[in-house]
């Protein structure tokens, strides 16, 4: 293993992140920490995964999409941002792309996905095997 | 108070996820068997360097001169080899080894090295000029630099005048980059942000020359040597402390056990006082 992806992964593991396995299409509930003066409180961001960017290594990162108030609000988080208290998963969509930027021109009841009703865990932890951490 | 830099391999960049929630973009830099090759000295040289060889090359492809060079110093054949200047009591002798140490966490350093080449390039992406309209009349030169100068006088191009040419491939120096992390164990050095160069390519780091001098430095360097006698007497420390935990605990033991016999004795004393009162 080169040094970078051994610094990656020692990076990974001292976070100590849980990421659950979730793809674009999914809902996925974010808890972000948001800092407001002294006083710190984790804000929920609801929405659906368009895109899954940069594998799961440290670099990863992922975009929710949500309808706020009539308006569409986008959020890129990284994958071991330490700022992210927790990744849910709400539901599991049933889509044919990697990346759902066709979303963005649609509203209503095109925009929205059918639910994945086969998904099954991943076989182990249930996890996604994190690169470069199988040593 | 110049002492010397170090010479280290670009090893790549990733991120460091911080506390607050902060990334920081950080540059791997590896010290690879950092060693000191030779010493100028003003006597011998008219200045005081350093000369410092780092990485490893076989023997069979190191030149005849450049071995005897190693040889003298006793040292492997190193990949690459720079000078250093310093001034006098910062010299280091020859063969000492420099660690990661060198530099702390939160230091400013100046690094150098040799950019990525792009070849013959046009003014655009050389200069970044802006090149010409799309449209309104131009014709197959929309990436041009345009116009070069005046016309029959002074009737020639200006010398430095900035066109198309080679870019890269030249020797740079970026100022004021942060240490982020050193691992003296594995010899690596985080920098935030970018260094000059391609992954794999040498570079030199330097004590930042626009900042003021950190006190705090390690004079003349982090050498091998002085970690080696550290954990030698840190060691050596922690052995005595053991034994003199070890002499108390025996000394606890033993007057234990002298107490324990005293009262024994006493006992006995007791019983052989009553025994003689029951005879008489």
């Amino acid at each position: 293993m080169d040094l970078i992806a051994e610094l990656e992964a020692e990076q990974i593991a001292s976070l100590g992140k849980d990421i659950p396995d979730f793809k674009a299409g999914d809902t996925v509930r974010v808890g972000y920490k948001v800092t407001e003066g002294t006083r710190t409180r984790v804000q929920n961001y609801e929405g659906v995964c368009i895109s899954r960017k940069n594998g799961a290594g440290i670099a990863g990162s992922f975009t929710v999409r949500k309808i706020s108030f009539g308006e569409g609000v986008e959020r890129v988080f990284p994958l071991y941002s330490t700022n992210i208290e927790s990744i849910t998963v709400v539901r599991r969509g049933r889509v044919r792309r990697a990346k759902l930027y066709y979303l963005r021109s649609r509203r209503g009841k095109s925009a929205r996905i059918a639910e994945d009703t086969t998904y099954k865990p991943l076989k182990g932890d249930g996890k996604k095997p994190v690169q470069g951490s199988a040593t | 108070m110049m002492r010397s830099g170090v010479i280290a391999k670009k090893i790549g960049m990733t991120r460091l996820f911080m506390e607050d929630g902060k990334q920081i973009p950080v540059t791997v830099l590896q010290l690879d068997g950092l060693q000191v090759v030779a010493q100028r000295t003003s006597d011998k040289d008219g200045y005081t360097a350093v000369q410092l060889g780092a990485g490893t090359a076989k023997a069979k492809r190191t030149s005849q001169a450049l071995r005897g060079h190693f040889a003298k110093a006793s040292v492997e054949p190193k990949r690459k080899v720079a000078e250093f200047r310093v001034s006098p009591e910062n010299l280091i002798e020859v063969g000492e080894e420099i660690i990661a140490d060198h530099y702390f966490e939160g230091q400013f350093v100046d690094v150098s090295g040799t950019t990525i080449g792009k070849g013959f390039a046009g003014a655009m992406k050389r200069h970044n000029f802006g090149g010409l309209r799309a449209t309104h009349g131009v014709s197959i030169s929309h990436r041009s630099h345009g116009s070069t100068g005046q016309c029959q006088d002074p009737g020639k191009v200006f010398k430095g005048k900035k066109m198309a040419g080679h870019m890269g491939a030249v020797r740079i120096t970026t100022q004021n980059l942060q240490v982020v992390k050193t691992d003296s164990d594995r010899g690596i050095i985080m920098i935030k942000g970018a260094v000059p160069g391609p992954k794999g390519s040498w570079v030199t780091v330097k004590d930042a020359v626009k900042k003021p001098t950190p006190e705090n430095l390690i004079l003349p360097a982090a050498l091998m040597s002085a970690k080696r006698e550290a954990m030698r007497q840190a060691e050596e420390a922690a052995r005595q402390a053991e034994e003199e935990a070890k002499a108390a605990e025996e000394a606890r033991l033993a007057e234990e056990a002298a107490q324990q016999e005293a009262a024994l004795k006493d006992a006995e004393a007791d019983i052989e006082a009553e025994k003689k009162e029951g005879d008489e």
